[in-house]
């Protein structure tokens, strides 16, 4: 077994920090549209708005049977023949909002879906109005309820980030090849690879079983 | 309008080749969800033991394989055991290995939450009626699990099947690099084929995944019944 050259870890730790906090940031950029388009997408298939409906059920299909690296090589390097031209970053976070739109709507959907009708019957004959029945009794209780689900979304999306060096940007898994390429330093390189993807993904999973605990006693929902 | 790739596609054997880098992503997801599915079923029915010591074992094994990214496993088995005891791997045996690691993983997340959802009243009811151990599981909580189990377990296959156009990562000739070459061939005669290329590439993943998950929602609706 060899020894760890630490010289080389501490030589290159900032690039990995910078590596991190890229991902880190398109991450968080994706999951932020992702939740806006799973939103919308559920509010749709809720109310079945006519014909946009139909689109976003074509949408959740396509975009849950396709693989994310698939997506990436499409927007990144076929739609700019068509005219459509992004740089990396934008294409990373639109990478992320298209495949996590439908899994986050999926979420939100089955958690309005859960609440039961009678909930939102005794609000109108309370006198609350459609918008106010979906404010203050159907959503709290939905996010109560898809809330596990979101937060798997949210592990799932950040580790998909992994992929996007293929669309040239620098983050983890980048640097981390960059480095074996280079200089031959395998374990080296791919010690801190596990660390700092460890460092951005147990706070997040951590928090997240915090949160699911506080959820439930809170005694929201079922 | 320029050509868009799809003219290219019908060139020489360029389609069936694309053909045959999807056969090769399918064929490492096949050969990882075969073995996937009866290590998962092992390790979920041990998971649900009471033995501290098995049970800390595997949710050290469950948690790092399910927290990284499955990329990063890939780098890891590829790049770092290669160097670490000095052995060779090819790409594709590589994949093989993280792909099983990993279903297994999730596959037996999947027995371990169907075996907790069945209520208790179902083996206290069954004991009661004077059924042995085994019979029990035999005639009650087996199938059950099983019908429960169905439909998460095809969707692994779905899931399976996306994750493995990873392996163009670490240098295995699947359906996204012979897009690749095929762009790269020509770059002279049509500079616009990735766009037809890619989507085409992009529909045949579609194709191969969505009757599978169609199936997984019909069995879905029909165990609600």
């Amino acid at each position: 077994m060899m020894l760890l050259n630490w010289e080389f870890i501490a030589k290159y730790l900032p690039l990995y920090q910078k590596a991190a906090y890229l991902t880190a940031k398109i991450g968080f950029a994706g999951i932020i549209a992702a939740v806006a388009v799973g939103l919308i997408c559920a509010f749709v298939q809720y109310y079945k708005i006519p014909v946009v409906n139909k689109f976003v059920s074509v949408y959740i299909e396509l975009s849950r049977n396709t693989p994310l690296l698939v997506q990436l090589f499409f927007i990144y390097y076929g739609l700019p023949k068509i005219g459509i031209k992004t740089n990396s970053e934008v294409c990373g976070v639109a990478g992320l909002a298209f495949l996590g739109g439908s899994y986050m709507s999926e979420a939100f959907r089955s958690g309005i879906e859960a609440v039961e009708p009678i909930q939102e019957e005794s609000a109108y004959s309370l006198g609350l109005n459609k918008f106010q029945t979906m404010r203050y009794v159907i959503l709290p209780q939905a996010f109560a309820i898809s809330f596990p689900a979101f937060m798997a979304n949210v592990i799932f999306l950040m580790k998909e980030t992994s992929v996007f060096s293929v669309i040239s940007l620098m983050d983890l898994m980048f640097t981390a090849k960059d480095l074996i390429g280079l200089y031959y330093k395998t374990t080296e390189s791919l010690l801190l690879l596990v660390v700092f993807y460890m460092l951005i993904l147990l706070p997040i999973s951590a928090l997240g079983s915090i949160l699911e605990r506080k959820l439930r006693r809170a005694g929201f929902g079922i | 309008m320029p050509d868009l790739g799809f003219e290219v596609l019908l060139k020489g054997r360029n389609f069936a080749r694309i053909l045959e880098g999807l056969g090769i992503a399918l064929r490492v997801s096949m050969i990882s969800v075969a073995m996937s599915i009866p290590f998962g079923i092992l390790l979920g029915i041990l998971a649900a033991w009471k033995n501290i010591f098995a049970r800390a074992v595997i949710r050290c094994y469950l948690e790092f394989v399910r927290i990284m990214p499955q990329l990063v496993l890939l780098f890891l088995v590829y790049f770092g055991t290669t160097r670490a005891f000095g052995w060779n791997l090819s790409g594709e045996v590589a994949s093989i290995i993280v792909f099983t690691l990993w279903g297994t993983a999730e596959m037996s997340d999947l027995v371990r939450g169907a075996l907790i959802s069945i209520p208790a009243h179902q083996y206290e009811s069954a004991f009661s009626l004077g059924l042995t151990k085994s019979q029990v599981y035999q005639y009650v909580i087996l199938p059950q699990t099983v019908r429960r189990l169905l439909p998460l377990s095809i969707n692994l296959i779905t899931r399976m099947i996306k994750t493995t156009s990873l392996i163009l990562m670490i240098g295995v000739v699947e359906v996204l690099k012979v897009a690749q070459q095929i762009i790269e061939a020509n770059r002279m005669s049509s500079p616009n084929a990735a766009f037809g290329i890619y989507l085409t590439v992009f529909a045949l993943y579609f194709l191969a995944c969505w009757p599978i998950s169609l199936f997984a929602k019909y069995l879905e609706k029909r165990q609600v019944c």
